[in-house]
């Protein structure tokens, strides 16, 4: 039978699977689990209190990245209760014998930058994380997706999860990219066309030739975003590409072992004629640069576009929503998206903060200065080694002469759990996933871009077009 | 877990499509290492007029008196309508405990994120996907009677009105049967303990760059 990727990862992992009545609950097997400090503590203690022991240590990778500082880091973290939640995971860590990426170590960064970037991420696993965007690993054609914390404690206790099998959909998007168009703007308008919850209860695999020739860091960008349209884990085929990423880092296979891994994983796309629940094909020419207007990533545009009007909205919850957005962001109907000014730019998160990325919005920005009503512009890292490699590139000296502050790594503003926010009506430009009420800082108003655009953005103090800037 | 047992609470609507999880519990409150507590700051940014942060003495907040939950008909509610995609956003855990903590038992929506459905039956919080025309018939009802109830009886899969009127709902086998007896999964996932080991030596076997 043709199997999808999707199959051929789930029939490899099925440990157990319950009897038909149990409507297709099956002991799926974990190969990986990444931890962070905001959805671990509370699966450690019950770990402990029911005397259980972690049942393969050397499957977890730790590290803190929502509440860490991006300023002063020698100081460590002032807010004590961010300062406590850390030092948990630190202490739970060092008692278990977890290898933790420490504050002050080079590695640590955002969690779902490092698994890849230390090649902890490989074809072929299973990947957890009580994070919803750990679907950003399925970039490398594993199946990844986020959990809650009792089954981060369920994966700590015995290396497996109670769950059930998705639907499949494919979604191809083929042809080229316009210049200035990226793997964020596929993203966006890919959830712009099947809303938010047009892929719940599917896994969705992203084919075709406009995937092939993204980047591995663009695939993480669009894999990262498939949470965004409902779908717990996206995929994508192992390809060159894949393999020649994951070559060479740390904890990626070497010598014999990394020949028969490559021999494996080159098996991990979908056969020819291999059946999917649901397929949409998207023409990658069509795609423009996003914008989203609203508090929810479906609530987007093209930077050609208007913010548009509820009144012209039959559903009246539908409607409903788009006015309470429309209240909440400040906007009106009718307003062309490149006459919007901004007050803050954000440039990160474990969507787009990987060295393509930096250098996509250095790119923008050499030469320029951020306008002068833009009160701040940060470009904070994905990690400590995309923090250096871009250092080495000279990307932190084109950023600091333009006026934006270069920062240290961690999840910073994408959503606002250390210092770094919106004050209440701030809008701000940003480079993450979510653009929900309060998501940046209470009040806050989002609006989801690539970094290019984010960049094009700061130049000019509002959203313009960055396939017409010089 | 507790078990989960037949009850009738008062039922309360919020009217709004997308709830994500954000809303449902914002950040700040992400922060606690204990896992009960956050029920006070459901829903925080529309329950209060104020700013709320983890250390603050909720007696002395601002509270928004248009939101739904502030209302005196609904004080003590256990039920809970909402919208489509209810709990979208993040995986975080916190969402089910505050609705938990508040004192919610069923969510009842015409969609549910995977994510948070998923968490719901992890800690006894059951979610019930009815279809929107009974959603929009529940929401009337909820809005014309004061102090409307529903009666959830998990083991007949039903819900009842208080004129007596029927509605079934589906959950899966193994779900159900875990609230119902409030078991431990993860103890039930260690009787297989011997076949997940074989299955490890197994996997080890053959792709061993998966445990150096």
């Amino acid at each position: 039978m043709q199997k999808t990727l999707y199959d051929k990862l789930w029939d490899q992992h099925v440990v157990h699977a319950e009897s038909d009545e149990a409507n297709g609950m099956v002991l799926l097997y974990i190969d990986r689990h990444l931890v962070h400090e905001v959805t671990s503590p509370q699966a450690f203690e019950s770990l402990k209190m029911a005397g259980r022991k972690p049942w393969r240590i050397d499957s977890i990778l730790a590290v803190a990245d929502h509440n860490v500082p991006t300023t002063d880091r020698a100081h460590g973290i002032s807010d004590p209760i961010s300062r406590l939640q850390v030092d948990t995971l630190d202490q739970n860590c060092a008692a278990l014998g977890i290898t933790e990426f420490k504050m002050s170590d080079q590695r640590q960064g955002i969690v779902h930058v490092i698994g890849p970037e230390q090649g902890a991420t490989l074809p072929g696993m299973t990947v957890v994380c009580g994070d919803s965007h750990t679907s950003t690993h399925g970039a490398f054609g594993c199946l990844a997706f986020g959990i809650g914390t009792s089954e981060v404690e369920h994966v700590l206790a015995t290396q497996c999860l109670v769950t059930q099998k998705s639907k499949s959909m494919r979604i191809a998007v083929e042809g080229e990219l316009g210049l200035g168009v990226t793997a964020k703007d596929i993203a966006l308008a890919i959830i712009g066309e099947i809303g938010t919850a047009g892929g719940t209860g599917y896994a969705i695999e992203f084919a075709g030739s406009a995937i092939e020739a993204l980047s591995m860091e663009g695939r993480m960008t669009l894999c990262n975003m498939a949470i965004e349209a409902g779908a717990r884990a996206g995929m994508v085929a192992v390809d060159e590409t894949t393999i020649s990423y994951i070559k060479g880092r740390p904890f990626a296979p070497q010598g014999e072992l990394w020949s028969q891994a490559v021999k494996y994983w080159r098996t991990l796309h979908s056969d020819p004629g291999a059946a999917f629940d649901r397929t949409l094909v998207i023409n990658a020419a069509d795609i423009k640069p996003q914008v989203t207007w609203g508090t929810s990533p479906e609530m987007v545009t093209t930077i050609d576009g208007f913010v548009p009007n509820p009144a012209e909205v039959s559903d009246a919850v539908k409607r409903q929503d788009m006015e309470k957005a429309l209240q909440y962001m400040g906007l009106e109907p009718g307003v062309p998206i490149q006459s919007i000014s901004i007050d803050k730019v954000f440039i990160g998160s474990c969507t787009n903060s990987r060295i393509e990325d930096l250098r996509a919005a250095a790119q923008v920005v050499d030469g320029k200065h951020v306008a002068s009503s833009v009160k701040l512009a940060l470009v904070v890292p994905g990690s400590g080694l995309v923090k250096h490699q871009a250092e080495r590139e000279g990307l932190d000296k084109i950023f600091l002469a333009a006026g934006f502050e270069w920062r240290e790594p961690g999840c910073s503003m994408c959503l606002a759990m250390n210092d770094d926010r919106l004050n209440r009506g701030e809008r701000c430009a940003s480079t993450s996933n979510r653009n929900f009420e309060g998501r940046q800082g209470p009040g806050g108003r989002t609006h989801l871009v690539s970094p290019a655009m984010a960049a094009a953005a700061a130049i000019a103090g509002r959203f313009v077009d960055v396939r017409t800037m010089n | 877990m507790e078990k989960f047992q037949t009850f009738t609470g008062i039922v309360a609507p919020l009217d709004r499509a997308n709830v994500d999880t954000d809303a449902i519990i914002p950040k700040q409150f992400l922060k606690s290492i204990k896992r009960s507590g956050f029920g006070v700051n459901l829903f925080d940014e529309w329950r209060y007029l104020d700013h709320g942060e983890p250390d603050m003495d909720v007696s002395k907040r601002q509270i928004n008196p248009d939101f739904v939950l502030n209302q005196k008909r609904y004080q003590g509610t256990q039920i809970l309508l909402a919208r489509d995609n209810f709990g979208c956003g993040s995986s975080r855990e916190h969402a089910p405990w505050a609705l938990q903590d508040y004192g919610f038992k069923v969510i009842i929506a015409p969609s549910f994120a995977d994510i948070f459905f998923n968490n719901c039956f992890k800690i006894g919080l059951l979610p019930i996907t009815l279809d929107h025309s009974l959603m929009d018939r529940l929401f009337n009802a909820v809005n014309e009677v004061e102090g409307y109830v529903l009666t959830v009886d998990l083991q007949t899969q039903t819900l009842t009105t208080p004129a007596g009127e029927r509605f079934t709902f589906v959950v899966d086998t193994f779900r159900k049967h875990c609230l119902i007896n409030g078991l431990d999964e993860i103890g039930l996932t260690l009787q297989h303990a011997g076949k997940i080991k074989q299955f490890e030596q197994k996997r080890r076997a053959e792709q061993p760059w998966l445990f150096s």
